[in-house]
């Protein structure tokens, strides 16, 4: 069984990039703190610190992909579908922190890079998809089973594709071979993708079942029952 | 010990004794050095992997631990053995293998490079315990919104985790053991079924804040202790050494 790093170690991408996407970064959880507090004001530190450890939680939580490989969560479209992509955000970026300040999980100088990447990029265009694929399915479970197991593989192939941007701006000169790499780089993270999308589909609609207002992307309407369930 | 406890080794040596937002910032100039230094001076890598030999001597933490904590770069390693045969350039010859130079050495400064950062941030993460880095960023003047999420985060994902362990033994329990992703069914319910309750939980928290007078703030005063000069110039002596070095090759090179 191994458990994969996806954070980006020291000096993948160079000082200038890192320190561009660190201000980025910080711009993002700037505006995701205000964002948080404007819809829970002062329940943000409980709330918020609650539904971080529930992310951590969560990806400590290793799921089988085939018979002896087992992958876990990034957990970026599982937040926004859950808690909406500023709230999202923000636990993502803590959880982060706390794995490369307490267990060595990435470097310091790629925090910046790390956070746009795996909170910023993966909350925001997972919510992106849960809202429009939510416009255009039935407003049901399996809609919206669908809905959150595209979100999560948009997410995950997104965030992976901020990585190749980064890599592209300021990585190693890989010459021509560069199509290539970022080709198997996008294409592994589709294989992830589908796995974090069978997971957060089932989370979600597990949620949307019992207390449908605790999803954010339902915006407060239940789904609709099928004439099955509702007997 | 549980998996939210970090990676810290409980000791008192002189680096477990430094306070933490000295260790923090050694960490930040130490992993910048490592990042400047021009791949070609292999002599200043061999320095810098030498300078965090003795700091785990010092801390007495077991090299085989080292190297068992340093798996989580494994995949970098990978792109690090693939960057030989990728990259464009003139080749060269090695045993039976015809590889690129550039993509060698490429390979080379991502292998070194990644190996020390990780490295350096262990020596941090092994002598310095969760509540002292938090209040070592708190006296850098981190914003103090985020501390206090990370805290009560670290403070219930024992909660969250034991709930979770809890769950999966119930599954075994019951003959769950899926092996192929279509199985995972119970899983990701019980994993719905976590985010309600640490929900509810929250939500039960901040009622129990509230009905003590919380509005906003925690009232608690938890500065940490200030390090004195002494400290700050203990711990950044081996970052200052490996900035000289850096800087030293960057000029000759």
């Amino acid at each position: 069984m191994s458990d994969l790093a996806l954070h980006i170690p020291v000096n993948v991408i160079d000082g200038p990039t890192s320190l561009v996407f660190a201000l980025l970064a910080a711009v993002a959880v700037g505006a995701c703190v205000l964002m948080a507090r404007r819809h829970l004001d002062e329940r943000l530190v409980p709330l918020a610190g609650l539904a971080t450890a529930f992310i951590f939680a969560a990806q400590m939580l290793n799921f089988p992909v085939a018979a002896g490989v087992s992958g876990h969560l990034l957990g970026g479209a599982l937040a926004a579908a859950l808690l909406g992509p500023w709230l999202g955000a923000l636990c993502v970026t803590v959880v982060i922190v706390i794995q490369a300040l307490l267990f060595a999980d990435g470097a310091v100088t790629a925090l910046g890079l790390n956070v746009v990447n795996m909170a910023v990029i993966a909350a925001f265009t997972g919510y992106g998809v849960i809202l429009l694929a939510l416009k255009v399915l039935p407003r049901t479970r399996f809609g919206l089973g669908v809905a959150v197991f595209a979100a999560a593989l948009v997410s995950v192939v997104a965030a992976s594709a901020g990585f190749v941007l980064q890599f592209w701006l300021g990585g190693e000169e890989v010459g021509q071979s560069f199509g290539a790499m970022a080709a198997a780089i996008l294409g592994t993270h589709v294989l992830v993708g589908i796995g974090e999308g069978v997971i957060t589909a089932g989370a979600v609609t597990a949620v949307a079942a019992a207390r449908p207002d605790l999803v954010h992307a339902l915006r407060g309407t239940p789904l609709a029952r099928t004439a099955k369930e509702s007997v | 010990m549980s998996p939210v406890d970090g990676l810290y080794r409980p000791g008192d040596s002189p680096v477990h004794r430094l306070r933490p937002q000295v260790k923090i910032v050694a960490l930040a100039a130490f992993t910048c050095a490592i990042a400047a230094t021009p791949r070609e001076a292999v002599w200043a890598f061999a320095v810098y992997a030498a300078l965090i030999a003795g700091l785990f001597a010092l801390a007495r933490v077991p090299f085989a631990w080292v190297l068992s904590r340093s798996l989580v770069e494994s995949p970098f390693l990978v792109l690090a053995l693939a960057f030989p045969f990728m990259v464009d350039g003139p080749p060269v010859h090695l045993w039976f293998l015809h590889v690129s130079e550039p993509g060698l050495w490429a390979g080379w400064n991502l292998l070194a490079k990644a190996t020390l950062g990780v490295w350096a941030a262990l020596v941090l993460a092994a002598t310095t315990p969760i509540a002292g880095v938090l209040a070592g960023l708190s006296r850098l003047r981190c914003p103090e919104i985020l501390l206090q999420i990370t805290a009560f985060a670290i403070r219930y994902a024992h909660l969250t985790v034991a709930e979770v362990t809890q769950m999966r033994l119930a599954r075994l329990a019951r003959c769950d053991d899926p092996r192929f992703l279509w199985q995972a069914g119970a899983l990701a319910r019980s994993l719905g079924v976590v985010f309600i309750r640490s929900f509810e939980r929250g939500e039960r928290v901040w009622q129990a804040m509230a009905a003590r007078g919380y509005t906003g703030r925690l009232p608690l005063d938890v500065g940490p202790a200030p390090a004195s000069a002494l400290q700050w110039s203990a711990a950044l002596a081996a970052p200052a050494l490996a900035g000289a070095i850096a800087a030293w090759t960057a000029v000759i090179a």
